[in-house]
């Protein structure tokens, strides 16, 4: 890695919940134009860093800084943080009853560019464009947001959002959990529509096999609470088969000593 | 990372109406007898008739208890202690006084022919009386009748008393006997047969003095297949002390006629303590005299400390309908016993309820209402949704829905559910970009989608801006 600032850095995090510590000192550099994949086991706090990067209020951060275009952004606010360009496509999508997935975009994209910055027209263009691409039908655009929706629909949904609000750096909760392989190649094929030399990603996942249609350059492992391994594509082969009792083989004790 | 509850962000919200008007007012002194009421019926140059309905009313109403049955709480009211009658001075014929005119500018609603609202004709009144009327010529020559209660006794005493307090007479309940003794003015419309009224009629009620109740009554008779759409406003200014108003309002369709009644209630809700603030005790009552005849109300209650009101509809003409969408907003200290009372009576009759309830602070909001199916009333439906939604965790919603079918072929259908804005609804949306206090208002509005979609266009706008404005700190 070079010496240069990363775009997106995260340096020694610690975060807690109810004062229970999940974040035990967490580093990740993300530069533009990079794919990351972050796998660990159950519990080992991949959600979490999902969370503390967006702001959830219900986690403390208690050490370490997130630099985004070197920025730290740790007292920023959720909101403030997504006007910045990051973006989190949820593990769980909630429901906003009431409130039309159209009009929920438009305010999200008017709240991310300025609202000055978005003409009414084109907007509904590049909805159109982006819909289409996803196989979303119009008329869905006129249901409210994730009421009713199917897990794979929601998840679609997650990524209709990234396209629209084309963040700098998204990170990805498990988005692939619970899609059939007809979804999830869809839900890839709109990742890979923003992948580029604007865009760095990285993607939270327990299985593999999403890291076959979103190609990661870089590989990270999150055992209790810090990241153990780094390493390119040759990682998850050896990850898929040998299971995370490697990992935990060969990284317990140092994580034991935290 | 500072956060800010949404309970925080609805406590914050200022009141942008508190104002004061200083106009020379004309008053009468303070206290209830019969003398008052011989007064404030001379003041207006009442006919013998329409005084001494007044004061049957008000001996009726010595007799009344108030009613205590309500899920509300606050010290009893000393009706001696109110002023009943105050209206601003110096008002030559056919001139505004520029205080009232300003005043009513300020609230959005210009009196002045020149820049008056296009498509809403208005009868603002303040206080006691009704200080203007718009659009009345345009609207004679359609055969509409809109005007101040108090002209319509002067100028069409023959239809004031074929048809007041036949909906809601005075022995009704308390505040409508009180009412009935000492209203002051409000508004009257008449569309007569066959008449579909061209623009939007709207009263805009403004509560100004201090220790003097609002009392104020409307009739809307609609004949046979007409149609009139009417729209209620009201504000008052920020006062220590709470401030009694207790109108009725009485709506008559015959054959085929519509009436659309919608409210937007913005009275001075107290302060963050509950200090201050409007009781609003209001009994509104729709019939449906004429086959397939229908009444909607709407209304968005967003003030007062008090809320008490159940706008209902007696269904008698067979085939008629009876529509009731609310959305109350109840913050800090205030509380609201609303909902509504659909009375079948003829034969195929239906009605719908839709009621949200929105509590947050410590306020305390309460859904009531009476649908009752009358054993001659053959084949009747009713599909009620009754939803709440919890901000924070003082705030407190209750559901009473009565129901008393008496005919067996009625089909019922009551649908509830209560939810909480959730810290992750709310960071859901942060982090789309969207602030906190947009993001309360975006999970607000779409709550109440289905109520403020029976509203006109632009007051269904005045009615999102007026959630927003309970809900946005900056505004104010």
């Amino acid at each position: 890695m070079s010496a240069k600032t990363a775009d997106f850095e995260i340096r020694n995090l610690c975060a807690s919940v109810e004062g229970k510590p999940i974040l035990q000192g967490v580093s990740l550099k993300i530069n533009k134009g990079e794919n990351h994949a972050l796998m660990g086991p159950n519990g080992s706090g991949k959600s979490t860093l999902a969370n503390v990067i967006m702001g959830h209020p219900a986690y403390e951060v208690t050490g370490g800084d997130i630099l985004f275009h070197g920025q730290n952004i740790v007292e920023l606010e959720p909101e403030e943080r997504a006007r910045l360009g990051l973006f989190l496509a949820f593990q769980y999508p909630v429901a906003i009853p009431g409130v039309t997935v159209a009009k929920f975009l438009k305010t999200a994209v008017d709240a991310v560019r300025g609202v000055q910055n978005v003409k009414p027209a084109e907007f509904m263009k590049e909805l159109r464009e982006n819909s289409e691409y996803l196989e979303v039908d119009k008329a869905f655009l006129n249901r409210f947001m994730n009421d009713g929706f199917s897990g794979g629909e929601k998840k679609r949904m997650e990524i209709l959002q990234m396209l629209m609000l084309k963040p700098g750096i998204a990170i990805m909760d498990e988005t692939d959990s619970g899609l059939d392989i007809d979804a999830l190649k869809i839900v890839s094929k709109g990742v890979n529509r923003l992948v580029g030399p604007a865009f760095g990603l990285l993607v939270i996942t327990h299985y593999e096999r999403i890291l076959n249609y979103i190609k990661p350059d870089h590989l990270h492992i999150l055992m209790q609470g810090r990241v153990v391994l780094s390493g390119g594509p040759e990682l998850v082969k050896e990850l898929e088969q040998k299971g995370y009792d490697w990992v935990r083989e060969k990284f317990g004790e140092e994580v034991l000593v935290v | 990372m500072s956060e800010k509850s949404a309970e925080q962000v609805l406590a914050d919200s200022e009141y942008k109406y508190g104002f004061v008007t200083d106009v020379e007012a004309d008053t009468i002194p303070m206290g209830l007898n019969e003398d008052i009421i011989r007064m404030l019926s001379e003041k207006k140059g009442e006919p013998e008739w329409m005084l001494e309905w007044r004061l049957k009313a008000y001996r009726r109403w010595l007799k009344m208890k108030e009613p205590r049955w309500a899920n509300l709480d606050f010290p009893p009211i000393d009706f001696q202690a109110l002023r009943y009658y105050s209206a601003p001075k110096k008002r030559a014929e056919a001139e505004i006084d520029p205080e009232l005119q300003k005043t009513f500018e300020r609230l959005g609603i210009p009196l002045h022919e020149r820049n008056r609202l296009e498509g809403v004709a208005v009868d603002a009144v303040f206080d006691s009386v009704s200080v203007a009327t718009t659009h009345k010529e345009m609207l004679k020559e359609k055969g509409v009748i809109f005007c101040s209660f108090s002209e319509a006794i002067r100028e069409h005493p023959d239809l004031v008393k074929k048809y007041m307090g036949t909906v809601v007479p005075y022995t009704d309940n308390f505040y409508a006997a009180l009412n009935a003794a000492v209203f002051s003015d409000g508004s009257f419309c008449y569309i007569p047969k066959g008449v579909r009224c061209p623009i939007e009629l709207s009263t805009y009620f403004r509560i100004n003095a201090m220790e003097t109740g609002q009392f104020e009554r409307t009739l809307i008779v609609a004949e046979d297949d007409s149609y009139v759409s009417y729209l209620e406003g009201c504000t008052a200014p920020l006062r220590d002390r709470n401030q009694l108003h207790a109108a009725v309002v009485e709506l008559i369709a015959m054959d085929n006629a519509q009436i659309k009644y919608a409210t937007v209630q913005n009275w001075y809700a107290g302060d963050k303590e509950g200090k201050g603030g409007i009781y609003n005790f209001v009994t509104k009552r729709g019939h449906c005299r004429g086959r397939h005849s229908k009444i909607s109300w709407t209304q968005v209650e967003a003030g007062s400390a008090i809320t008490w009101k159940y706008p209902g509809c007696v269904l008698e003409g067979d085939h008629s309908v009876g529509e009731f969408y609310s959305v109350a907003l109840t913050n800090n200290k205030m509380q609201a016993d609303t909902g509504t009372k659909m009375i079948h009576i003829g034969n195929h009759t239906r009605s719908t309820i839709v009621s949200k309830g929105i509590s947050a602070g410590e306020s305390n909001n309460t859904y009531r209402s009476l649908l009752q199916i009358l054993p001659d009333a053959k084949h009747c439906r009713n599909h009620t949704q009754c939803d709440s939604m919890l901000i924070g965790p003082l705030c407190k919603a209750n559901t009473f829905p009565n129901i008393e079918a008496e005919n067996g072929s009625a089909v019922l259908e009551h649908e509830a559910t209560t939810s909480r804005i959730s810290e992750e609804q709310l960071f859901y949306l942060k982090c789309r970009g969207i602030k906190e206090e947009d993001a309360v208002s975006l999970v607000v509005n779409g709550f109440c989608k289905e109520v403020l979609k029976q509203l006109p266009l632009e007051f269904a706008v005045e009615a999102i801006k007026l959630l927003e404005m309970k809900l946005d700190k900056s505004v104010g």
